[in-house]
């Protein structure tokens, strides 16, 4: 089982730094909409979801209801219920309630990649270290943005933006190469985002349920014909 | 600008129902599922939400899409190299500040 807090804290490194660059254009964006700082910052604070964030804050500037706002987050987040779900069958047994509604709140893209990977259980501990510099970055990165608004010049703003995508595509590409379903499963699902994304009709769905659509598919298919031995299920 | 205060109840809101959508599934589910399409289906999910997450968003990222296209190559052989994600993420911005700027210059 994995469960060293500063194995946790080193693997979280990466991801704050990705964090910083992501959130720091979330706080750009804020600002240079007019919303005050501490507001700003209160959203990921109390968040921590990248296009969650944003679409909740667009609904706001034009002064959506609540209902619409609640609406929003539950179609964009509702992948994080998938992820939780898979999350409970990783972490320590052991875990108390308690334990695992506090470690719930960290649940992000790439808290839940990382941590979801690992080989073996998934301790506390781990999961603390791993999650602790990320939410810092994250507010940080937020903090800074909304306070600098736009002291970094538009080509560097502009080329962090692929910065979380890297970090995604450094996740799936090395298993995918080691092991065939893997591979098969990574191409249905972005063969089908591609389709939700181009396909003229299927472009009106939005894309957190397009996002949910492709992943349940893929896995689903996966699952279906190469379904994984009692042993593998560790890694 | 809106009021501060309906700013605050619609980040409570963005907050609740985000928080309840993460904690609900981990914290109810408790009990090991034995069936092995389930489990099969939960361990390939992880690398199905990343790749369609990442595709094709991740043309649209940054400011030129060709330079986008370009970035997520350079992503792929690092990843296929099996560089660590921090090398992998920095190269890939690397490649598009370079690909935007040639762009510019270009005029294209």
């Amino acid at each position: 089982m994995e469960n060293s807090l500063k194995k946790g804290l080193k693997d979280g490194i990466p991801i704050a730094l990705g964090y910083i660059a992501v959130s720091f254009s979330f706080g750009i964006f804020a600002s240079t909409s007019g919303v005050p700082v501490f507001i700003t910052v209160l959203i990921s604070l109390a968040n921590m979801t990248s296009a969650g964030q944003l679409a909740g804050l667009s609904v706001m500037l034009t002064h959506g209801s609540f209902f619409e706002i609640a609406l929003t987050q539950l179609i964009i987040n509702l992948r994080y219920a998938l992820m939780s779900l898979s999350l409970s069958q990783k972490v320590d047994e052991k875990l108390g309630r308690g334990t695992r509604a506090a470690m719930s709140f960290a649940v992000t893209d790439e808290i839940f990649a990382v941590s979801s990977t690992k080989k073996g259980a998934v301790g506390r501990k781990y999961f603390a270290g791993l999650a602790c510099l990320p939410y810092f970055g994250w507010a940080g990165g937020t903090f800074l943005g909304a306070v600098a608004g736009n002291i970094l010049p538009d080509s560097v703003t502009s080329a962090l933006g692929i910065a979380i995508y890297g970090m995604f595509i450094a996740i799936f590409v090395p298993p995918a190469k080691k092991f065939k379903p893997v591979l098969k499963v990574v191409s249905l699902a972005i063969v089908l985002s591609c389709i939700f994304y181009w396909v003229p009709y299927l472009d009106s769905i939005p894309g957190g349920f397009a996002m949910i659509i492709s992943t349940v598919l893929a896995a689903a298919f996966g699952a279906y014909f190469f379904p994984i031995k009692e042993d593998e299920d560790a890694e | 600008m809106q009021s501060n205060v309906y700013m605050i109840l619609g980040i409570l809101v963005m907050a609740g129902v985000t928080y309840f959508i993460r904690m609900l599934p981990l914290t109810f589910f408790t009990r090991k599922i034995k069936s092995r399409f389930i489990k099969s289906f939960l361990f390939y999910v992880p690398y199905a939400v990343m790749s369609a997450m990442t595709f094709p968003a991740v043309f649209y990222a940054t400011g030129n899409v060709y330079a986008a296209i370009f970035g997520s190559l350079v992503a792929v052989v690092l990843a296929y190299k099996e560089k660590s994600l921090l090398t992998v993420a920095v190269f890939a911005s690397i490649a598009v500040f370079i690909a935007e700027t040639a762009i510019k210059l270009l005029g294209a």
